[in-house]
């Protein structure tokens, strides 16, 4: 029984547990709720994850109405990969949660962050594991309203208005998000996606099926923050919660890309995508540009969560290059950089998150001399930044190396130096870190602080080990990416 | 408002034949328009009219804070737990056929349960709404 509902409970044990954290009013209590949930997710995920590699495709009836009528959940190799990430980084971000909440956020709104906390993740996992066109608008309105709250949850009044923002852009993005499947249901008269890309076949030049196309692709491009959709992005990761900060830039934006992938691929196919449409010319260019615009505005930044912000939009650059490149090893290194940044972004800013915990800031200055006072937490830090840069043997020189070579494929052998450099930007933003914290003379917000309890060390070191494994241990991560890659490819069709 | 008559007896005789409206709304809701959201919403805009006209805190010895802000959690839970339910019963989360022997029969209830719970909880959130603006500058 368990088995056959497994991906149901996907999204309903989260969804549950966020009621019950409402019920509570110790926030402890609700935390205890939000572990046991957050800690089963990634079985769940690993179990779905195995029966897709076994046997193909799963689908799910919801209320048991057969698709293309009913809701249906479809799973395949390519969201089974996306499941597990985020509810991994659900799971490794949970424990580290309770001591950074406890500082952040007032008592008596401990058990509705968690329970909001909660809601976020239900409405991800719904995103990935929906293969209904609407049921995937309404995850995303649960995630992102869920999203808002948790920003204005931060400390800072600023994340009061960096929420509003972000409320705006996001809402921007799901408004054009339903008109484009609006569209489409005119045009194929189902919402199933599966159903929609094989109704699809034989109109794809008409003039409402390339509206659709435009409206979905700018309306996912806000949510994924896609360079010069992004703007939302910086301030909103600057002043949420720091475990809100962690979570989000783990997982939401990957989310979102994840949208954007089976839309291009699943439900218009590459054909129509890539041969017919300047799509990869489009994202090519705007990939470019993020990744040195965003890499460039990242080394003169003060705050270090900030910093890490616009170095978030320069690497959703790199994931949105192996789209635009569209051959199967560059599609591949899009893939996998999907969940190597989610490894290293979630270890960046658990570790600025454990420096804010003890020093109370995240200003540049205020960092100095701490890699004496924190070496750990630094050192960690370090570590993940290394991985952004792209030095081999991390998880960030893997995921370039296909991009490379998916360049080298398609014969844009300049694409390589432009890789190359753009790395070297990373070099300059991670070196000024590094400068402050080890260089200078201890600051005096640094002068009394020490490594975090273990109970926040403990998760960070364990995502900063994960991204120098799968550095090394490349089969799981980018094996299982060049299968959804080839998937991807293949297209329903 | 204290003194003003008109509006508190009017108030008293219109609001018990709107709370019964909302439930008729309510348990129509599985064979015609209606529902739990409008059921909701009609039950929840009497609550707010009570404490427009008699004082907030008249309102609130009747629907105190706490349990409006239990509500907005219960009803999803009431909802969401009808779904465990047709799991435990060996179907598809939110299949209601099993709820009784006819499975046509079985879904009635099941939507009858899920209304319930649409109920609730819509008409928590907009009374914790209410709460919230007006209990603002107190």
């Amino acid at each position: 029984m368990i088995a056959a509902n497994l991906p149901a409970l996907q999204v309903v044990l989260p969804l549950l547990g966020a009621t019950l954290c409402a019920f509570l009013r110790r926030g402890t209590w609700a935390w205890g709720i939000a572990l046991v949930v957050s800690l089963a997710m990634p079985f769940v995920a690993a179990a779905l994850l195995i029966q897709v590699l076994d046997g193909g495709v799963i689908s799910y009836a919801m209320g048991g109405w057969k698709p293309p009528i009913g809701i249906e959940y479809r799973i395949d190799v390519v969201n089974a990969f996306l499941l597990l990430l985020v509810s991994l980084i659900g799971a490794v971000i949970m424990p580290y949660a309770k001591r950074s909440v406890e500082k952040e956020i007032a008592p008596e709104h401990q058990p509705w962050f968690y329970a909001i906390y909660l809601l976020c993740l239900c409405g991800l996992l719904g995103i990935v594991i929906s293969g209904d066109a609407f049921n995937v608008f309404v995850f995303m309105e649960v995630s992102s309203l869920a999203t808002y709250a948790l920003i204005a949850m931060g400390r800072d009044r600023r994340a009061l208005l960096a929420a509003y923002q972000y409320l705006i852009m996001g809402t921007i993005g799901a408004t054009f998000y339903v008109i484009g499947v609006g569209l489409l249901y005119s045009m194929t008269g189902t919402l199933n996606l599966a159903d929609m890309a094989n109704r699809l076949e034989g109109i794809e030049n008409s003039r409402a099926v390339l509206a659709a196309l435009a409206f979905l692709t700018v309306g996912i491009s806000l949510k994924l923050a896609l360079f010069p959709l992004h703007v939302w992005l910086p301030n909103a990761y600057t002043y949420a919660p720091s475990m809100a900060t962690a979570f989000l830039a783990a997982t939401a934006t990957k989310v979102a890309v994840y949208l954007l992938l089976r839309y291009f691929f699943t439900v218009f196919g590459a054909s129509i995508i890539f041969t017919r449409l300047p799509v990869s010319e489009i994202f090519l260019i705007l990939s470019l540009a993020a990744m040195f615009g965003a890499s460039i505005v990242a080394v003169f930044q003060d705050n270090v969560k900030r910093m890490l912000a616009y170095s978030s939009v320069a690497q959703i650059g790199y994931i949105t290059l192996g789209i635009a490149i569209a051959n199967k090893t560059g599609l591949t290194g899009g893939i996998v950089h999907l969940f190597n940044h989610a490894l290293i972004k979630g270890a960046l800013f658990m570790a600025i998150g454990a420096v804010f915990y003890r020093i109370g800031s995240v200003k540049l200055d205020d960092l100095a001399g701490l890699g004496k006072r924190m070496p750990i937490t630094m050192g960690a830090f370090v570590l993940a930044g290394l991985s952004i840069i792209g030095v081999p043997g991390t998880v960030g020189f893997v995921s370039k190396w296909y991009l490379a070579l998916g360049a080298f494929e398609e014969g844009w052998w300049w694409l390589v130096f432009l890789l190359v450099a753009s790395s070297l930007i990373s070099v300059v933003y991670i070196g000024r870190i590094v400068e402050v914290a080890w260089f200078r003379p201890v600051s005096a917000a640094a002068k009394r602080a020490e490594e975090p309890p273990l109970s926040m060390l403990l998760p960070t070191l364990l995502l900063v080990a994960a991204t120098v494994y799968f550095g090394f241990d490349t089969s799981l991560t980018a094996g299982i990416a060049e299968r959804a890659a080839e998937l991807l490819l293949a297209g329903i069709r | 408002m204290k003194l003003d008559v008109i509006f508190r007896v009017t108030a008293k005789i219109l609001i018990p034949f709107a709370l019964v409206f909302a439930l008729y709304v309510q348990f129509h809701g599985d064979f015609g328009p209606g529902g739990g959201f409008q059921a909701g919403v009609v039950a929840a805009a009497m609550i707010i009219f009570y404490a427009i006209i008699f004082g907030l805190e008249a309102a609130q010895k009747v629907f105190p804070p706490r349990l409006v802000e239990l509500m907005v959690p219960a009803g999803i839970a009431i909802f969401a737990g009808v779904g465990v339910i047709s799991m435990l019963l060996g179907e598809n989360y939110l299949n209601y056929s099993p709820f009784a022997a006819n499975p046509a029969l079985g879904q009635e209830y099941g939507i009858i349960l899920v209304e319930i719970g649409v109920l609730v909880t819509v008409s928590g959130t907009m009374v914790a709404i209410f709460y919230s603006f007006a209990g603002r500058g107190r």
